[in-house]
């Protein structure tokens, strides 16, 4: 209880500081500090923090382990939320103000095979229901392993954003790939951790493949 | 035939009120379209508001038999938007890091199959040749674009100057090398593209009366980020194919390898004509977003330049050439 009460207001102080990059985006667009083209630079910036938001969902578990913080967890289902806020402002800026609702595009742009906008959409719809089954209530009703099962998805829409990422560019790949190398590191973490607990749980080592 | 004129009223006496009516536009629909459109009385200047530069219009000037009569982009926008790999690879960086660049003295090397080789100074390189005004659009193989006041001389006359041998079918161009002055030369891991940047052009795409050795935007010296002193402009064709600050012409006989060929030959090709009909692999090219305009429009094969440039491509394969 005195744990609770000490880092209450840790929470809404988190909270706050994860709208800023939305506030300084809408700043920014009613300011003129976006560039010529702002449709972009809004979509752009909303896509980019979908994917950090994803990391630093990710990040919460080791970093919890390795400070032994462990009031951290707190943070992650916000986390998570926000990287859906993120992701879901960056998919209507790109079928409302990008393409303006024009389906025959957006239908091409999905089956054409265009990996680029294809991951994307992964990405997405892999934290739907991620979004939707975040509640206390959810965790209860579909029992604490079923849900963490699968709540596993977000390995794969990091990925899938990160690939998203990768696969826009048109040769600066050193920021997508800094962002692959973390999420690389955080997913090995997480490899690592299963296997000390194999390990420790005395089940047989699977061989590596 | 028609023989252009150079005008002899300066560009930067060109245009309107509409320019400055551009971004207001964009505001009014984008706030509309977003059902907030309170906020743009509210809000008196916003991100599509902002201050539009100094090109004036004059509806009295005739337009050139090559000219759009579009509305221009604003200067403020066609100066801080820019693709200049050397500089940087966000559209703000040029901009941003291009203000030491040093443009003057400048030396162009010319070599190949031509009968004037030799290293020219900048001044004697167009020494003879009459600049004039263009104003064009500007495709971007991103799919935005521009609509740029030139001024430069006619790349055609420059080709005559130097006279190419007829065992000459291309030309290709390069652009100056120099990590001092371009922060990212200087790099050697994670290098964005292989230096110099490298195009080229068939001769007889070269010598059309479109193609264009600029000198000057909107009736003013170019500036750095836009290529200074000398740059590419056809505008037929993507925008990546406008090489700026050319330092090296050379006349020869095979298709030049150009630098986004080189880095990713499936999605760039030689000719990089505009074609709605040929996407990207990665994104349409049916449409484009004009800079200050809130929907997008569609694009026009070769840019709209079909009249003048289209008969160069005849029987060719536009698919594959792409």
């Amino acid at each position: 209880m005195s744990k609770l009460n000490r880092w209450w207001i840790l929470k809404p102080v988190v909270f706050l500081a994860c709208l800023v990059p939305i506030e300084w985006l809408v700043f920014d667009t009613l300011t003129g500090g976006l560039s010529a083209n702002p449709l972009e630079d809004i979509r752009d910036r909303t896509g980019i923090w979908t994917l950090r938001f994803l990391m630093m969902t990710l990040g919460v578990t080791p970093l919890r382990r390795i400070s032994g913080w462990s009031s951290l967890i707190r943070f992650r289902r916000m986390f998570g939320l926000f990287g859906f806020f993120y992701g879901f402002v960056h998919l209507a800026t790109y079928i409302w103000l990008d393409q303006y609702f024009a389906f025959a595009e957006i239908l091409k742009d999905m089956f054409l095979k265009r990996p680029f906008i294809i991951s994307g959409y992964i990405s997405f719809f892999l934290m739907l229901p991620l979004a939707l089954t975040s509640t206390r209530k959810w965790i209860t009703r579909l029992g604490g392993s079923r849900w963490q099962m699968l709540h596993r998805l977000i390995y794969l829409s990091a990925v899938a954003g990160a690939l998203h990422y990768f696969w826009r560019v048109k040769a600066d790949i050193e920021r997508p790939v800094a962002y692959i190398a973390v999420l690389a590191v955080l997913l090995a973490i997480r490899g690592w951790y299963a296997l000390q607990r194999r390990r420790s749980q005395g089940i047989p080592e699977m061989k590596a493949v | 035939m028609l023989i252009q004129r150079a005008s002899d009223i300066a560009s930067s006496e060109i245009t309107s009120e509409n320019l400055y009516g551009n971004r207001r536009e964009f505001i009014k629909t984008a706030s509309a379209v977003l059902g907030v459109a309170a906020a743009g009385t509210i809000i008196p200047v916003g991100a599509f508001a902002r201050p539009q530069g100094v090109v004036r219009a004059d509806s009295s000037k005739k337009p050139g038999p090559y000219d759009t009569t579009e509305k221009l982009t604003p200067y403020e926008d066609a100066t801080t938007y820019n693709n200049y790999y050397e500089f940087g690879i966000d559209k703000g960086d040029p901009a941003k890091n291009s203000r030491n660049f040093k443009p003057k003295p400048w030396t162009v090397k010319v070599e190949g199959m031509c009968s004037k080789p030799g290293t020219y100074a900048f001044d004697d390189l167009l020494k003879g040749l009459t600049v004039e005004d263009r104003i064009y659009r500007m495709r971007c193989v991103e799919a935005w674009s521009m609509v740029i006041p030139w001024q430069g001389v006619p790349l055609a006359d420059l080709i005559k100057k130097l006279e190419p041998a007829p065992s000459a079918k291309y030309v290709e161009f390069k652009t100056l090398v120099d990590p001092n002055q371009y922060p990212e030369q200087r790099r050697s891991f994670f290098k964005v593209l292989d230096w110099p940047y490298v195009e080229g052009l068939r001769l007889d795409e070269a010598t059309n009366p479109l193609a264009l050795f600029a000198t000057g935007v909107y009736g003013k010296p170019l500036p750095n980020q836009n290529g200074a002193p000398l740059r590419l402009v056809t505008p037929w064709k993507y925008g990546f194919k406008g090489i700026k600050a050319i330092v090296n012409i050379r006349f020869t006989d095979k298709q030049p390898l150009n630098t986004w060929q080189l880095q990713a030959s499936q999605e760039y090709g030689f000719y990089a004509n505009v074609n709605p009909n040929v996407d990207h692999p990665r994104w349409s090219q049916a449409r484009e977003r004009r800079i200050g305009e809130f929907f997008k429009r569609p694009t026009l094969m070769f840019n709209g330049y079909g009249e003048q440039v289209a008969q160069m491509y005849a029987g060719m394969d536009l698919r594959r050439n792409f």
